[in-house]
C-alpha cells in the first residue's frame, strides 16, 4: 500500500474539507473548491480503485482535545487496527478516537478521497501559533502510524481487537439573539473539559452578565471540540459524544 | 514624595476590536453598548469598536495593523484613494477621541487586547504616568485570582503608534492566553472586572479621594528576539517547551529558548531578563518570537483631584 501525508490550509471562508464533490468547475469556483478537485485528481478519484490507500490529515484545534484520531466509518477494520496500534504505542500518553459517522454532522473531508481516511487533531493550540509540545506529539503519532503500515506491509497479522471510541451525537450551538450574535460563552466549568462527562444540570454557558445556562440533555454525554475558533461560524460551541466499543476484524496483507 | 494633583477626568473611552480577532474587547464593548453605558457619575464613557471591518471577518486587520497607525506622521498624512482602510479609520478615531496631543482628547483611553501568550492581565503604557500607575496599583490590589502586571514601552509620544496614545492618559489591557477567534469566559470576566475597577477608581478620584502613594513593580521593554530562520525566511525552530507559557519567569544565561526542528536547543545568552509575549501569533510576521524586559520599581506619589 502507499499512503500520503496531506496538509491543508484553512481559510476563513470556504473550507476545502467541506467541498469534496464530483462536479467539474471553471475559473469562477472558489479557490478551495478548485483545490479540492485537484486533490481528488491527485489522490483519488474518491470512490475509485485508483484512490490512495491512506491519507493522514493533520489538524490543530483551539479545543483542549489532546491527541485525537478521527474515524469516519465504524466498519473500517484497517483504520481501527491502526488506531488500536497507535493508542497502545503512544501509551501512557493519551490518544483518543472520535468517530463521526453521524448522517447530518458528518462532512466531506479532504482525506475522504482515500480508501482509509485518518484525521489527526491535536490541541489546544491557537491558530497561527506553533507549539513545540504539539508539534512533537503529532510527529510521534505519525511515526507510530507509519510503523503500523510498514508492519502490515511486511505481512504481520493483526488479530481481532476492540477499540474504545467516542461517537458523535449532536452539535450544540451557543445561545444567540435574533440577529444570530452569540449571547453567552462556554462556561468556565466546561471550558477545557473535553472528554469529561457532562451531566444534565451541569453548567454549560455563561451569559455576559453572569447568568448560567445548564445542560438540559437526558443523560451524561462526553463533550469535545469545546470552544473551537473555527466553529463559531458553523454554529457549534461543542459536540456531544457517547462512549462505545468497536470491534475490528483481524487483518492481514493479501 | 509630595502629593500630586490632577485635573478632573470627565471623558473616558473603552475601545475593543482594534484587532478584529481579539474577541474579549469586542464583546466587552458590545455589551457596554447594549447596556447603553455612557455615564459614570459626572464622567462620560464611550465604548468604541475600533476596527469594525476586521471584527466582521474575525481577522486582525484588513490591510494594515490599526494599532500601528497612530504616529503623529500617519495621523497627519493625506488620505488618497490608495490609503489603506486602517489608516483612514485611525484618522476617524483620532477625530472622535482625540485629536492626539490636544486639549479636546479624551482624558482616559483604554484599549482592550488579547494575546496568545501566557501573560495573565497586563497594563501596557508608553511613558510614566502617575494616573495609569495608580490605576494599575488599584486593579492589582483588588484582583487576586489573575496575575496583574504592568509593562512600560519607552516611546516618545510623537512616535507612539498605538490607539491608547490618542487619549491624554491611556493604556492597553492585554490579556492572555486566548486564541484568536475564541472567547473564553474566564478571560472575559477578568477583563470586565478590570474595566469596572478602572471606572470605580475614576469615580472615587472624581469624588475627591486621595490615593496613597507607594511602590509598584513594572517591567520595562529591553529588546525582542526573532525565531531562527533559514535563508528563505522560514522559521527553523519553535519556542522551547521550557520557555513556552513561562512569560515573566526570569530567563538566565544558558536557559533554553528555542527547540530546532532538527532537535538542537538554542539557549539565551547575556543579561538576565524577563520574557513576555512568548509565542504571540501576530508577531511571527513582525519577526518576534518573544520580548524581554527588565523589572523596575516605581515610587508613586499620592494623588488626588486638584488643579
Amino acid at each position: 500500500t502507499s499512503c500520503e501525508i496531506q496538509k491543508s490550509h484553512k481559510s476563513s471562508r470556504q473550507k476545502k474539507n467541506q467541498k469534496q464533490t464530483h462536479a467539474t468547475g471553471g475559473d469562477e469556483l472558489p479557490y478551495e473548491v478548485q483545490r479540492a478537485q485537484e486533490i481528488n485528481r491527485t489522490f483519488g478519484p474518491k470512490g475509485s480503485p485508483e484512490a490512495y490507500d491512506v491519507i493522514f490529515d493533520l489538524h490543530n484545534t483551539t479545543s483542549n482535545m489532546g491527541c485525537t484520531l478521527i474515524l469516519e466509518s465504524s466498519k473500517d477494520s484497517f483504520n481501527l487496527q491502526m488506531m488500536n496500534y497507535i493508542k497502545k504505542a503512544f501509551a501512557p500518553a493519551s490518544c483518543l478516537v472520535l468517530l463521526n459517522e453521524h448522517p447530518h454532522l458528518k462532512y466531506s473531508t479532504s482525506r475522504s478521497v482515500a480508501k482509509h481516511p485518518v484525521g489527526l487533531e491535536v490541541g489546544p493550540q491557537p491558530q497561527g501559533v506553533l507549539r513545540s509540545n504539539i508539534f512533537q506529539a503529532m510527529r510521534v503519532i505519525l511515526k507510530h502510524a507509519l510503523d503500523f503500515i510498514e508492519l502490515f506491509n511486511e505481512g504481520m497479522e493483526f488479530p481481532s481487537c476492540t477499540v474504545e471510541v467516542f461517537r458523535v451525537l449532536e452539535r450544540i450551538d451557543y445561545p444567540r439573539d435574533a440577529n444570530g450574535n452569540i449571547i453567552a460563552m462556554v462556561h468556565t466549568n466546561l471550558q477545557d473539559c473535553d472528554w469529561e462527562p457532562l451531566n444534565p444540570g451541569d453548567p454549560m454557558f455563561q451569559t455576559f452578565d453572569g447568568q448560567t445556562v445548564h445542560y438540559q440533555g437526558s443523560g451524561t454525554v462526553y463533550p469535545t471540540f469545546i470552544n473551537e475558533a473555527a466553529y463559531y461560524e458553523k454554529q457549534q460551541a461543542f459536540l456531544t459524544t457517547r462512549r462505545e466499543t468497536l470491534v475490528a476484524s483481524a487483518i492481514r496483507k493479501a | 514624595m509630595e502629593q500630586t494633583s490632577f485635573p478632573p477626568m470627565s471623558r473616558v473611552a473603552i475601545c475593543g476590536g482594534t484587532h478584529g480577532n481579539e474577541l474579549t474587547g469586542v464583546y466587552v464593548v458590545r455589551e457596554m453598548q447594549k447596556q447603553k453605558v455612557d455615564k459614570l457619575g459626572s464622567a462620560s464613557v464611550t465604548a468604541v469598536l475600533a476596527n469594525p471591518r476586521a471584527t466582521d471577518v474575525c481577522r486582525r486587520y484588513i490591510e494594515k495593523d490599526l494599532n500601528r497607525c497612530f504616529t503623529d506622521a500617519l495621523l497627519r498624512s493625506p488620505i488618497t484613494d490608495s490609503t489603506p482602510y486602517e489608516l483612514r479609520r485611525a484618522q476617524e478615531l483620532n477625530a472622535q477621541l482625540g485629536p492626539k496631543g490636544s486639549e479636546e482628547a479624551v482624558d482616559l483611553l483604554i484599549d482592550l487586547h488579547n494575546t496568545t501568550a501566557n501573560m495573565g492581565l497586563c497594563l501596557i503604557f508608553y511613558s510614566l504616568d502617575w494616573i495609569t500607575l495608580h490605576i494599575y496599583k488599584y486593579i492589582q490590589s483588588k484582583m487576586t485570582n489573575v496575575p496583574v502586571r504592568a509593562i512600560q514601552l519607552d516611546v516618545p509620544m510623537s512616535d507612539a503608534y498605538s490607539l491608547e496614545s490618542v487619549g491624554k492618559h491611556g493604556f492597553a489591557i492585554e490579556v492572555g492566553p486566548q486564541p484568536n477567534g475564541v472567547l473564553r469566559a474566564d478571560i472575559f470576566n477578568a477583563v470586565k472586572s478590570a474595566v469596572d475597577l478602572t471606572l470605580t477608581w475614576l469615580q472615587e478620584f472624581s469624588s475627591g479621594c486621595t490615593f496613597e502613594g507607594g511602590e509598584v513593580e513594572a517591567y520595562t521593554f529591553a529588546k525582542h528576539v526573532d525565531y531562527p530562520r533559514d535563508p528563505a525566511g522560514e522559521i527553523t525552530a519553535a519556542v522551547h517547551p521550557e520557555l513556552q507559557d513561562k512569560d515573566f519567569k526570569l530567563l538566565r544565561s544558558g536557559d533554553p529558548v528555542f527547540l530546532m526542528f532538527s532537535g538542537e536547543t538554542v539557549t539565551h545568552e547575556g543579561e538576565e531578563l524577563y520574557p513576555f509575549f512568548v509565542n504571540e501569533c501576530a508577531y511571527y510576521e513582525k519577526n518576534i518570537a518573544f520580548q524581554l524586559a527588565r523589572r523596575t520599581t516605581f515610587t508613586l506619589p499620592s494623588i488626588c483631584l486638584g488643579n
